[in-house]
């Protein structure tokens, strides 16, 4: 069972009011990730979570008993963390096995979880070795077998993969996510990555400045966005966010579209010149000065073959476009 | 790109290096030399001193004069006992302006550091009276626990630099995986600063051994460490010259050895944290 709640939960360095107020609940087996820029106040919600910082105000629930008060070690999660935090005067058994170690687990016990721990995670020929004389990718799961050996109620990753370079981290992504699959186990992923976030999430939390901005699937939040917010912050290439006139013709302070709902059309529309134009193969990227909302971002196919300089006319999708209102809400 | 460096720089620069090197060891040297001949020869020429023959009979003068054996013994203890007691005061004191500082910790750390700059003999009067009051002159409790006191901001400092490296994500790690703050001290923190630790310790002895203010003023005889054997044989009168070089190779001998065997680790010790 993994079942954690937060309610008013609220969190101040001095007289920073780093995460103001914050009510949440985390279903059990669910694979949720806080996601926001830096500073949002993501990483302190975790360790608010996990007990290493402590709330100002408010409670944490894990499993529908208080736990605001309980030391880190009694709440019963393992936490993932970006530096992985393994202990470099250890073998890698040796890490693997602390936490049983600590929870005073006879040595055979400890040996056959290490082994079941590695086998998971592809480690057994590397049970000898120190953390120094790991690949960051071989570390990375090192640090994952110290969290599933103690089979905890939830696992906290605090930005596991940054560390990591692009092409591990898509494998690494996709490891953690089959990971959940098989374990069943709750787990709660920060990250600034809005793809991680969209590719891993069965449920997101954006944040913003300590708040909450909206909570959703990732379908939710990339076809219902709460605010400009999470509009901006959701999908790549961003949302075009515009403003004016052509805002005010829907009846809205702002208007967005994505860029992969902009059209090329032969006639009406928004006529612009193509400023930059990026082809990736796949997909076309341009960024296009328009007459009439400004320079707005385009994803279009493969086989566009539009250059600087050239004149296009772009028209919204049909049905695709965000209305928000002057306080930034989605009307 | 490399700097550049000609064939005849780096000569130079290794004479000057070997030079500079030489002017330092020099008067640790003479003074080994000058322990190997007669008092008549010492106080020769330098020429004349280095042609004459060499003998022990200072070194054997200085033995049937004083008790090196005692002084020895009681610059162990000092300098071991002030160590250790100082180590046990430090840890936990370092640990906790590490890992858990308060708004005042640098601020401490500086009124620490603040109290070697001032000169010992400011306090050497109530000090003096201090420790004649309670009985402790002469006697090694009170002198285990002048250097105790003199060294400890030195310890705490260097602990709270080491500790400071050690990353605070990975006793948090320690935490969460059920390790109480025994086992997190324990089986953690201190195998990583191990090195740390025994570079301090190493530094501490070698500074407690050759103290030579508190231990020339505060003692006599009973627990009057090597410095003050040193001092015996410092006299106006008299020729003193060889048995001097004698007592004072005879003294620094053994911290020398130390220092030589374990140089690596004082360098390391000593830049600790300059380079990441």
């Amino acid at each position: 069972m993994g079942k954690i709640t937060l309610n008013a939960v609220r969190k101040s360095f001095g007289e920073v009011d780093v995460i103001p107020s914050i009510d949440l609940s985390i279903e059990d087996g669910e694979f949720v990730v806080f996601v926001g820029p830096s500073g949002c106040g993501k990483s302190t919600l975790l360790r608010l979570i996990a007990g290493l910082e402590d709330v100002t105000s408010g409670a944490i629930a894990i499993d529908g008993t208080d736990a605001t008060e309980l030391p880190p070690a009694k709440r019963g999660l393992a936490m993932v963390f970006q530096s992985y935090a393994l202990y470099p005067h250890m073998s890698v058994r040796k890490n693997i096995a602390f936490p049983l170690k600590m929870a005073g687990m006879s040595a055979q016990q400890q040996e056959a979880k290490v082994q079941a721990a590695a086998k998971v995670l592809n480690l057994g020929a590397y049970l000898d070795r120190r953390p120094g004389q790991l690949s960051g990718g071989q570390r990375q799961r090192v640090a994952i077998g110290r969290a599933i050996v103690r089979e905890p109620k939830a696992f906290l990753f605090d930005e596991p993969l940054s560390n990591l370079d692009a092409a591990l981290r898509v494998s690494m992504r996709q490891e953690i996510t089959e990971l959940h699959q098989s374990l069943k186990t709750t787990m709660i992923y920060v990250t600034h990555d809005q793809v991680e976030a969209m590719t891993m999430a069965d449920k997101i939390v954006v944040l913003n400045a300590g708040r909450i901005e909206q909570v959703g699937s990732p379908l939710t939040l990339y076809e219902k966005p709460a605010n400009t917010f999470v509009a901006g912050f959701i999908g790549s290439p961003k949302m075009n966010l515009i403003t004016g006139a052509a805002a005010q013709a829907e009846g809205a302070a702002t208007i967005g579209i994505r860029p992969e709902h902009l059209d090329i059309v032969s006639d009406g529309g928004w006529e612009g010149t193509v400023g930059l134009s990026e082809h990736l193969g796949s997909d076309t990227f341009l960024k296009v000065a328009t007459d009439a909302v400004g320079v707005v971002n385009v994803r279009a196919g493969g086989e566009v073959t539009l250059r600087h300089g050239d004149r296009v006319r772009l028209a919204p999708r049909q049905g695709k476009l965000h209305r928000f209102g002057a306080d930034g809400r989605a009307l | 790109m490399a700097r550049k460096t000609t064939t005849a720089t780096k000569t130079l620069v290794t004479a000057l290096a070997w030079g500079l090197g030489f002017l330092i060891f020099f008067p640790i040297l003479w003074t080994i030399l000058m322990s190997f001949h007669s008092e008549g020869d010492a106080i020769k020429s330098p020429f004349e001193m280095l042609l004459s023959p060499w003998s022990f009979e200072s070194y054997a003068e200085v033995q049937t004069r004083s008790n090196y054996a005692l002084h020895f013994f009681n610059s162990v203890v000092i300098s071991v006992g002030s160590t250790l007691l100082a180590l046990v005061i430090a840890v936990p004191a370092a640990w906790s302006m590490a890992f858990v500082p308060g708004k005042k910790t640098k601020d401490l750390l500086m009124w620490m550091l603040s109290t070697k700059m001032m000169p010992a003999v400011g306090v050497l009067i109530p000090m003096y009276l201090g420790f004649k009051n309670m009985g402790l002159l002469d006697s090694l409790t009170g002198l285990v626990a002048v250097m105790t006191l003199i060294n400890l901001p030195i310890v705490v400092w260097m602990l709270y630099t080491y500790f400071k490296e050690i990353p605070g994500e990975i006793l948090e790690a320690a935490r969460m995986e059920g390790a109480s703050l025994r086992s997190e001290i324990l089986y953690v923190l201190t195998p990583m600063a191990v090195p740390g630790i025994a570079s301090t310790m190493l530094l501490n002895v070698i500074l407690a051994w050759n103290e030579s203010f508190w231990t020339l003023q505060l003692t006599t005889h009973d627990a009057a460490p090597l410095t003050q054997f040193i001092a015996s044989y410092s006299s106006p009168e008299g020729l003193f010259y060889a048995k001097l070089s004698a007592a004072s190779t005879m003294a620094i001998a053994p911290i020398l050895i130390l220092g030589w065997f374990s140089q690596k680790q004082l360098v390391r010790g000593l830049t600790f944290g300059a380079v990441k």
